[in-house]
């Protein structure tokens, strides 16, 4: 494939001098403010507030003062008084099963959609794909009526209240469902397609489902698992909205966004707390990121691209 | 908007040191420690979880828990309080899917009306009912009541009318602190004279800039045409686009939009509001009309007093026939639930108990009058609260935080921004405002 690729035009534009310039520039342009902003996470806060970031370069002078306060905690600070640790552990308990419990349903859905023939599969399919349109936001009261208040006809219970608005329950089912539509789509364009030789002699020698789902499909659909897994966990470590509407911004439940956003503190005077404590939220997507890439590529284009 | 979201003030370091202190003597003799006597009516409520939502986050919120901490302790009950900068955003989405806090600590009159529309409020029990009526001026008690119900207790207060100056400089340059409006711009003419800045400005404040130029609009209204006019505009009897107040819009361009005096108008809507009137100690700007709580935002080690490197002035009126307006503003405690730790819980951040717990930490003013004004060590809130609690003054609540929300908490806002930064024409700014408002 790659030789082939190598003559068409499109290749060659983008291995240009030129082209290469222009990919750096906006590479460079694009990193210049996170880059400023872990600058200042090492700058004190009279620093800060005195000077831009820039100024180090002439006058360096740093500090690990920043990420002390807000990794151990702070007894002049009172917004960061028992730390962050605690809301990243928050972070950590949303986000696991917040990417689990998504994979694993619509990897289930996916197969069946592609390789388990029923009336009206591609209508199923293709009303699950149309899901996506709906924005998160216009879900969010009906969501947490639901939860709260179940659900109705009269007097007949459709959905009995689950009452877990508060809980991490109510923060996992929200980011579950959301995720769902784009990845039954992501996954079912990999599974289905997948080589029908491989499924039919499979089945010839006797497989159920089960079986060819198991030992056939997640083996060879760890790829596009894994791109979605990226994204999922991207998307859920970085929510806000979700978290705070369905849970609460106390120390028991919110995750590190919340406390985050709060940082800053009532009169704006924490800004060096909000730049250690933003590093120190991006470190570990940054982790998952590096070490899962190599499969991001790979999933994305396997789904869309054949 | 809302001296009362950006509003009460607290200095991180009081604030630690009445936390540790409040953790040294919780683990030392827990009960030669507090005086548990105040709490004796409040029974029933050991082991029971009241949650507060509000807008109001650290420093300030620590001090808020170690102002009650004598409270939770002597009751039993606990307290578990959110703070979240989108308050305003999040409450109403909480409570109309079904997840509302027990109590809430609304900044805005329109909110709070907003919420009773929602039939989730309930109204106040009989334990706030007797403290309001006991500590709390009449108008007070008509701010926390929407249609004639009474809801809502305030809690915190603040007086916005104040000019920030420099007591230093002044005597240096030979100027005194202006008793009458003209007398005010007079001194900037004077200033402007002798090539200095007379007048600090920034309304920069993240989501909600503009607030600090609504202020300075109501301020001009209130002293202009006095209560009636003020709160038919803010019912909107009196529009925007009235004469009247575009003749205030024009009052408030001839002072903070006047080039004399504040430089480069533009940069005033890039400015935050905390940045302002830093260099008034040092006689960069002269002059920064601010709420009481501005203190807070001064570089640490600032002296502020009469004769220090930073004091306020009250800012004064324009026209004799309106007495001593005074703008201020505050929030108000909310109730979504009326389980009895709630009504507890209610009433005691109503009484004048926990105000003066709450005086004694930091710098917080309370409109509460079961507060001594000796309790106030910080000359600018004895100052306000002087101004707060004084029967005769012409005392209104900030008009933006008093209109619907759409309006007093958006529209205004933008177009206020508009205003400062790309010198929108004030019949448009007037215009767009109106056209903002809700249909009834």
């Amino acid at each position: 494939m790659s030789k082939v690729a190598e003559h068409t035009p499109g290749r060659k534009l983008f291995s240009s001098k030129i082209a290469a310039l222009v990919v750096w520039t906006i590479t460079i342009i694009w990193t210049i403010p996170t880059f400023g902003l872990f600058v200042s996470s090492f700058r004190s806060k009279a620093d800060i507030y005195a000077t831009g970031w820039w100024h180090v370069f002439l006058h360096p002078h740093f500090t690990l003062a920043n990420y002390h306060d807000v990794l151990f905690g702070s007894q002049t600070q009172a917004a960061v008084a028992n730390g962050v640790l605690p809301y990243l552990v928050n972070s950590i308990v949303i986000t696991i099963p917040a990417v689990i419990i998504p994979i694993v349903v619509a990897t289930m859905a996916a197969y069946s959609l592609a390789w388990v023939k029923f009336k009206g599969s591609d209508f199923v399919f293709f009303f699950i794909f149309a899901l996506q349109i709906v924005p998160l936001q216009m879900s969010l009261i009906p969501l947490l009526q639901l939860f709260t208040g179940g659900a109705h006809i009269g007097s007949i219970t459709i959905i009995p209240k689950l009452g877990i608005a508060g809980h991490f329950a109510g923060i996992w089912l929200p980011h579950a469902m959301f995720a769902m539509p784009l990845a039954i789509y992501l996954l079912h364009n990999f599974i289905a397609s997948l080589p029908r030789d491989l499924m039919e002699a499979a089945y010839m020698d006797g497989a159920n489902h089960f079986k060819v789902f198991r030992q056939i499909v997640i083996p060879l659909s760890i790829p596009a698992i894994a791109a979605f897994a990226i994204f999922q966990f991207l998307w859920v470590w970085n929510d806000l909205l979700v978290a705070l509407t369905f849970a609460s911004g106390t120390e028991e439940i919110a995750p590190i966004n919340a406390k985050l956003a709060s940082l800053v503190g009532q009169f704006g005077s924490g800004w060096q707390l909000l730049t250690a404590g933003a590093f120190i939220s991006i470190a570990i997507p940054l982790i998952v990121f590096f070490s899962l890439q190599r499969f991001f590529v790979r999933g994305l284009l396997s789904g869309s691209v054949k | 908007m809302t001296i009362s979201k950006k509003g009460r003030f607290a200095s991180a370091g009081v604030a630690a040191v009445a936390l540790i202190a409040s953790m040294i003597t919780g683990v030392g003799s827990a009960h030669a420690a507090y005086n548990c006597d105040p709490f004796a009516g409040y029974k029933g409520i050991k082991g029971k979880t009241v949650t507060i939502f509000t807008s109001i986050l650290d420093p300030e919120l620590s001090t808020m828990k170690a102002a009650w901490a004598d409270f939770t302790s002597c009751t039993g009950v606990n307290i578990k309080i959110e703070g979240s900068n989108q308050f305003e955003a999040l409450l109403p989405v909480r409570v109309k899917g079904g997840n509302a806090p027990d109590l809430a600590l609304i900044p805005q009159p329109g909110l709070l009306a907003a919420m009773v529309k929602t039939g989730k409020v309930k109204t106040a029990p009989a334990g706030v009912v007797a403290n309001v009526n006991k500590y709390y001026s009449a108008s007070w008690k008509n701010l926390g009541s929407v249609g004639g119900k009474f809801y809502a207790a305030p809690l915190g207060s603040n007086m916005k009318s104040l000019v920030w100056y420099s007591p230093k400089q002044f005597a240096k340059n030979g100027y005194t602190v202006p008793t009458t409006w003209d007398g005010m711009l007079a001194l900037a003419d004077k200033m402007a004279a002798n090539n200095q800045t007379a007048f600090c400005g920034g309304i920069g404040s993240g989501g909600a800039t503009g607030w600090p130029a609504t202020d300075w609009l109501e301020e001009v209204v209130v002293r202009m045409y006095g209560q009636q006019t003020y709160n038919d505009w803010i019912s909107h009897k009196v529009k925007f686009s009235d004469p009247k107040i575009i003749a205030a819009m024009q009052k408030v361009a001839d002072w903070m939009q006047n080039p004399k005096y504040v430089g480069d108008v533009k940069a005033i809507a890039s400015t935050s509001f905390q940045d302002a009137g830093q260099t008034i100690a040092a006689g960069g700007c002269n002059m920064l009309q601010q709420a009481s709580f501005y203190g807070s935002q001064l570089p640490a080690g600032t002296n502020i007093s009469p004769t220090g490197d930073v004091f306020a002035f009250y800012l004064p009126t324009i026209n004799a026939s309106v007495t001593t307006p005074v703008e201020g503003g505050g929030e108000f405690t909310t109730a979504f639930s009326s389980r009895p730790e709630v009504q507890a819980v209610q009433a005691y951040l109503s009484s004048a108990t926990y105000a003066t717990s709450r005086v004694n930490l930091d710098h917080w003013v309370s409109a509460n009058s079961g507060v001594p004004l000796a309790a106030y060590k910080d000359p600018i809130d004895r100052l306000s609260a002087k101004y707060l609690a004084d029967p005769k003054s012409t005392f209104v609540f900030d008009a933006s935080d008093a209109m619907p929300a759409a309006v007093g908490a958006g529209k205004e806002w933008t177009e206020f921004t508009a205003w400062f930064a790309e010198g929108k024409a004030i019949k448009d700014v007037a215009a767009a405002i109106d056209a903002a408002w809700p249909k009834a």
